[in-house]
């Protein structure tokens, strides 16, 4: 154990060394940590959070991107009752068909349909949008993160830093400026220091001050809006989260008990054998 | 031990009745309740079991998987979704997969430095090192091709780049490339033919376990001292000390397992697989999964021409070779005393590897420029030095430490002045 530990902190020196050396150009700054209710082995989602992201997502977000893998009926999960959710689902069509004629028809959407796309296909959604696609947001809380480095990546292990997409969601929404050094940003694109893969990206701020109102009484600012559509975009990718730290928990308890006990099983039979 | 005969004696009428036919039941006796192991096994010498254990769950899981997974291209990507939001527990099922692979090669490169440590693959153990070798090279393929099921970005572009390194070899390189493809480039037929060898070879890797467990059983295992065993007090039965101490490794090992499914199920992936995969468009770092890591970096280490050698067919094999060095370890090492423990100076340079292993993982996700390219080329060195150079000098020149005549005169000196230090011979 001992030169385990040793072997540890020569490997800990040589990195330090080179930690430095890293090459890593965008994003130009790191999303900072934000409180989220969902972190740490108890987090939960924060339903009204959800439901006020939802809300974002809704008005905002959903002109340009999909989410092609959340059905109405998850909103479920969102507090809403099946009713709420036949109601939200009836605000959509969706395309079905054939029909006896053997043609497609639009009907009103139910829960058990998908959210319906705001582009036919991503060409079309590339030649509304200044030629980039703007990503389904189904997953995208999982799909974005910014790298750690060392050895904030060894210690991401130990506090269970796990929301690395949604603050980069926050920072993004958040974080639109004007370029420091006053370089052009290409044409039609928009200069933000915590773009993953650029200086500037081709969605505008997409949100404003008071462009969604809430009912609950939370504030009607970007920041409020950012945190809690990012809130909500980490629901859409990570639905059974709650579950997942809730049996998280019971498992650990069981295995801290049975290793107890197996330990002492095991110290009572080593008992008279010298090893 | 091989030569000991067996003590199994059916209780019932049954029993012997079986006994006589099949002595099935005299075979899990002997291998797994009277066997005698060294008495000084230490907790390192529990991940055999381990890893036979995630072998299991990996085989459980992957079959209930497999009947929710769809291998087509274009719904394989929505096919695992669709197991994380809607299959029952699919959530956990596709967490515990995806992290047992990872807990699986954690236990594996324990229980190889393990070996390495105490000389276990010296004489008469060589054969049950090979085979241990192909266990891990079978591993190594496995989950290449797992990873590749997902069909995200790091599966499509990491499955181009790990089968362009075939091409690479003289004359039958792009054959062999275009046979492992189906085709020329990874497409469907590579997502369907990677779908039934990854289903297959787990049951290969079980088979090659089944030679690697009976080899074992033949020489007996080795111990922290690296002396055979002489006499019975230097033994205890399998059950029930080897199993109790196994047991605990295996629920501390579980925990390190469930802390990763249950708190940070998306640590060691990456969040680019989580994008569907496209062809048009390559991630801006490709890399392969944390385990292949030292050897993604020891492959653009070489970035230079040796003589009719190019640097990329030069890269492929050093990267295979720094497997292929494993398997003649046995050969390599010269010394004639086993366990790094009365090797001052090879336990120097065993731990120098080990840190130079983990720094080439770090490197392997480093891009290929500038100053870590540089360092990459140091780490391959030493890495390959290790094994040609200072395994084979080191044994002739190094003066051990005086060994003890038996296991139990180590163990005893371990103990002096201990109040439990009586001997219990084995039964």
């Amino acid at each position: 154990m001992k030169l385990l530990l040793q072997g540890f902190a020569a490997l800990g020196l040589g990195l330090a060394i080179v930690a430095t050396a890293d090459a890593a150009e965008y994003p130009i700054k790191k999303p900072v940590e934000q409180d989220w209710s969902f972190e740490g082995p108890f987090g939960t989602y924060d339903i009204g959070q959800l439901q006020r992201g939802f809300k974002v997502y809704r008005e905002v977000c959903s002109s340009c991107h999909s989410l092609d893998l959340v059905a109405f009926r998850n909103l479920e999960d969102l507090g809403y009752s099946e009713e709420q959710v036949r109601a939200i689902a009836a605000e959509y069509e969706v395309e079905d068909g054939p029909d006896e004629a053997g043609d497609m028809f639009m009907r009103t959407a139910t829960p058990s349909d998908y959210f319906p796309a705001p582009f036919a296909n991503p060409q079309q959604a590339a030649a509304s949008n200044n030629g980039a696609v703007p990503p389904d947001f189904s997953l995208i809380a999982k799909a974005r993160a910014v790298e750690r480095g060392f050895p904030t990546f060894v210690f991401d292990i130990f506090t269970q830093y796990a929301e690395g997409g949604v603050d980069y969601i926050y920072a993004l929404l958040t974080g639109y400026d004007e370029d420091p050094h006053g370089h052009e940003v290409p044409e039609g694109t928009y200069y933000n220091p915590y773009f993953i893969s650029a200086a500037s990206l081709a969605m505008a701020p997409p949100l404003s001050d008071g462009m969604v109102t809430y009912d609950d009484g939370a504030p009607e600012t970007v920041d409020q809006y950012a945190r809690d559509v990012s809130a909500f975009l980490m629901w859409a990718a990570e639905p059974h989260m709650v579950e997942r730290k809730a049996t998280g928990f019971t498992v650990m308890v069981f295995l801290l008990l049975f290793g107890g006990l197996v330990y002492l099983t095991k110290r009572k039979i080593w008992a008279d054998v010298a090893h | 031990m091989s030569g000991g005969h067996s003590t199994y004696k059916p209780q019932s009428g049954l029993g012997r009745w079986v006994d006589a036919r099949l002595p099935l039941p005299r075979l899990i006796y002997d291998s797994f309740v009277a066997y005698p192991v060294p008495r000084n096994l230490n907790y390192a010498y529990t991940f055999g079991g381990i890893l036979t254990i995630m072998l299991v769950a990996q085989i459980l899981t992957g079959v209930v998987l497999a009947m929710h997974y769809a291998a087509n291209t274009e719904i394989a990507f929505l096919s695992v979704e669709k197991i994380m939001r809607d299959v029952n527990s699919g959530w956990l099922l596709r967490y515990l997969h995806a992290n047992g692979a990872s807990m699986f090669f954690v236990a594996v490169y324990i229980h190889i430095f393990r070996g390495l440590y105490y000389g276990s693959y010296k004489a008469p153990r060589e054969l049950l090192w090979i085979l241990g070798c192909i266990i891990y090279l079978l591993m190594m393929a496995t989950a290449f091709m797992g990873y590749v099921l997902p069909w995200g970005q790091m599966s499509f572009w990491g499955a181009t780049v790990i089968t362009s390194f075939f091409t690479a070899i003289p004359l039958v390189g792009t054959w062999i490339q275009e046979l492992l493809l189906g085709g020329f480039a990874v497409d469907n037929p590579t997502l369907n033919r990677f779908f039934s060898l990854h289903y297959l070879l787990p049951f290969m890797i079980a088979g090659v376990v089944v030679l690697h467990v009976w080899a074992l059983h033949v020489t007996g295992q080795s111990n922290p001292t690296g002396i055979e065993v002489k006499s019975k007090t230097d033994t205890v039965r399998f059950t029930p000390y080897a199993t109790v101490k196994d047991g605990f490794a295996m629920v501390l090992f579980l925990i390190l397992f469930a802390y990763f499914v249950f708190y940070i199920p998306n640590f060691l992936g990456h969040a680019d697989n989580y994008i569907e995969a496209d062809p048009l468009k390559t991630p801006a770092h490709i890399v392969p999964e944390w385990y292949f890591l030292p050897f993604y970096a020891i492959l653009r280490a070489i970035t230079f021409n040796i003589g009719p050698i190019d640097s990329k067919l030069g890269g492929v094999l050093a990267m295979f070779g720094a497997i292929a060095v494993l398997f003649v370890v046995p050969w390599l090492d010269t010394s004639k005393v086993r366990s790094a423990v009365y090797r001052p100076w090879y336990k120097l340079f065993f731990w120098l590897f080990v840190v130079d292993s983990i720094f080439l993982g770090w490197l392997g996700s480093r891009p290929a420029e500038g100053v870590y390219v540089a360092m990459a080329q140091g780490a391959t060195l030493y890495y390959f030095a290790f094994f040609v150079a200072i395994m084979p000098v080191l044994g002739l020149i190094e003066t051990p430490r005086r060994l003890p005549n038996s296991i139990t005169e180590a163990v005893l000196e371990r103990n002096k002045g201990g109040a439990a230090s009586t001997t219990q011979p084995a039964e």
